[in-house]
């Protein structure tokens, strides 16, 4: 007889109420998040006629009818390049300018410090629609409207936060003591950087700027304000759909979903790590 | 050469005034071991003369060249830290050769010192390995291989075995001190630990509060501390205070005893006396025991002197027990007096 079975009635109860419990939160957390993937997986690799039909087959038909229009459907290419470039651009402008913020608040003190802690969250308060409008009026004046990198601009915006705040806790889980270390062996602050720093965040700065990617990547309002001939492929997408068939739309949506959860699936560690959560 | 000066150094952070007006002056190839509590302004001295902290006002000299304006990296020190700052990213060999690169040395001269220094320090065979593949003892060998291999004017080291455990602690003390006399560099050694301070230093600055109390080979500061501060810091168990008040003539009333003590002065003044400086006898002070504590070769005896506590370190071939009424004499010789309003020594 083991301990467990030897335990006293009530605490056995307990126990099994508890373990059942766990087991139907994670089951139904996961249910939550895949179930949607999981419809939007079977009713694009099903033909049209299953998908307008019900009920629904558990099992995919394998039918790349949706999948083989997009492929050779036009401005799909260049909505698919638009979006690349646009995403890359937000990544290295929210890292060059998110990574020395994250340097800066975890090394030196300054006043005001926590404040602007908060205030770099304040980009997201405000929803985007609201901003749209005058940006759109700007980027006009400007001569920004409808180009790439006017575009990635407003992402950057939406990315820096998080880029900042990753980056923070980045730097701030190496030791200043590294760093000091370094300038007495011969570095200036920069070749400590480059030589001590660099190589040992290079992962967590990649994890950010492939969440930044992602972050352009699923961006929809502005890009669909903003650019008319140079649609991302969220924009034109959505514009696209909004009068196709159903089983197009989820084709669409199957297509804008994949790259970003294996993305996020990739440098899921890091964003655990932005939150406080200890990884590694 | 590398003398050390350290002139007028001050440090205030804010309205709080970590160091005050330091003077040292650390001679060549000397073992200087600064000691005090934490917060007594240890590791902000050593940081300034490393170059991570700059002072308010005053002059480092290193070598009769002024170095305070300098980077850390010009100023010809190396730095052990307490959580030893192995990069994690390098090996062994390239973490003892990092310095050594950065001069920009040829391969094989970098291969060299580091195969020396590394056999030095007893890590030859972990060249090749990650820090986080080493234990904290072979982390801090690393950490000091790194150190020698630049061959500095000086090293400085922040608690640099605060990190280990007791029995390793006392191994690498040892070895340090042998490895650095070796080396012939003159060394700042930042500890809290009395023990290490002993018996590892040339000299021991004693600091308190921002102030450098009394800077003197360790028997001196032990057996004439400059203050009350450094009497009750050093020694374990520190020295004993009674309260003195003056009978004329150079004699002194100390617990109903007449004692000689210092020739001039009327107001009342603190006698000191060490605990291994009592004995019994057949007159002294009376003392009603308190705790006995046998430490093997010695007993360590608390008792109540004249409403003071005091501790006396008896041979432990004796019987004392709680409750027992002891005669206790201080070594005359051996007998410390300070003025409790200035808190230093008198003569």
């Amino acid at each position: 007889m083991n301990d467990v079975a030897a335990a006293p009635e009530p605490v056995r109860s307990t126990r099994k109420t508890g373990r059942f419990v766990y087991i139907a939160s994670v089951g139904l957390l996961c249910a939550w998040v895949l179930v949607p993937l999981y419809f939007l997986l079977i009713n694009t690799l099903s033909s049209p006629e299953t998908v307008n039909s019900f009920p629904k087959p558990f099992i995919p038909e394998f039918d790349m009818g949706s999948m083989s229009f997009f492929a050779g459907y036009g401005g799909m290419l260049s909505a698919l390049k638009n979006s690349i470039v646009v995403a890359v651009m937000t990544m290295i402008l929210s890292i060059s300018i998110g990574a020395p913020a994250g340097y800066a608040l975890s090394r030196f003190d300054f006043r005001g410090k926590e404040l602007f802690r908060m205030l770099i969250l304040l980009t997201r308060a405000f929803p985007l629609p609201l901003l749209a409008l005058p940006l759109a009026v700007l980027f006009i004046r400007t001569g920004l409207d409808d180009t790439a990198f006017g575009l990635a601009l407003v992402h950057t915006t939406l990315a820096i936060p998080f880029a900042v705040l990753i980056t923070f806790s980045l730097f701030s889980g190496i030791p200043i003591e590294l760093e000091e270390a370094a300038w007495t062996l011969g570095c200036t602050r920069l070749t400590a950087f480059t030589k001590v720093v660099l190589p040992l965040i290079l992962p967590g700065i990649t994890a950010s700027a492939i969440f930044a990617f992602v972050i352009s990547w699923n961006e929809v309002f502005a890009a669909a304000v903003l650019t008319i001939e140079n649609r991302t492929l969220t924009a034109f997408l959505l514009v696209k759909l909004s009068e196709a068939p159903l089983h197009l739309k989820f084709a669409g949506g199957f297509i804008l979903v994949v790259p970003a959860l294996v993305f996020i699936f990739a440098v899921r560690k890091y964003l655990f790590a932005m939150w406080g959560i200890a990884n590694r | 050469m590398a003398e050390i000066q350290i002139k007028n150094i001050a440090k205030t952070f804010g309205d709080y005034t970590a160091l005050h007006d330091i003077n040292l002056t650390i001679a060549d190839q000397e073992f200087m071991v600064l000691l005090g509590a934490s917060g007594c302004g240890k590791s902000t001295l050593l940081r300034i003369i490393a170059g991570l902290e700059t002072a308010s006002s005053g002059e480092v000299w290193i070598g009769g060249r002024r170095i305070d304006h300098l980077s850390p990296k010009d100023r010809g020190i190396a730095m052990v830290f307490q959580n030893y700052a192995v990069f994690p990213h390098l090996t062994v060999f390239e973490n003892i050769g990092f310095g050594l690169r950065m001069q920009k040395l040829p391969n094989d001269e970098v291969t060299r010192r580091v195969e020396r220094t590394a056999s030095l320090m007893h890590i030859e065979q972990l060249l090749k390995r990650y820090s986080g593949e080493l234990s904290g003892g072979q982390r801090q060998r690393v950490a000091v291989a790194r150190a020698l291999a630049m061959e500095p004017d000086v090293i400085l080291m922040d608690e640099p075995l605060s990190n280990l455990d007791a029995l390793l602690r006392m191994e690498m003390r040892a070895e340090l001190k042998g490895v650095l006399a070796e080396s012939k560099t003159t060394a700042i050694y930042v500890t809290h630990d009395q023990v290490e301070a002993m018996s590892m230093a040339d000299r021991i600055s004693v600091m308190y509060e921002g102030n450098i109390v009394q800077a003197a080979s360790p028997i001196e500061v032990y057996r004439n501390p400059a203050a009350e501060f450094v009497a009750g810091f050093i020694g374990n168990p520190p020295m004993n205070f009674l309260r003195a008040t003056p009978a004329g003539d150079g004699k002194w009333t100390v617990a109903g005893q007449n004692v000689d003590g210092p020739t001039s002065g009327s107001s009342p003044l603190q006698f000191a006396i060490r605990p291994e400086d009592m004995r019994l006898a057949d007159s002294g002070f009376s003392a009603t025991v308190k705790v006995v504590e046998p430490l093997g070769a010695h007993l360590l005896v608390t008792c109540e002197v004249d409403g003071t506590l005091l501790r006396a370190i008896l041979d432990s071939d004796l019987s004392v027990n709680r409750g027992d009424q002891l005669t206790l004499a201080p070594q005359s010789d051996r007998v410390r007096w300070f003025d409790p309003e200035t808190t230093l020594a008198v003569a």
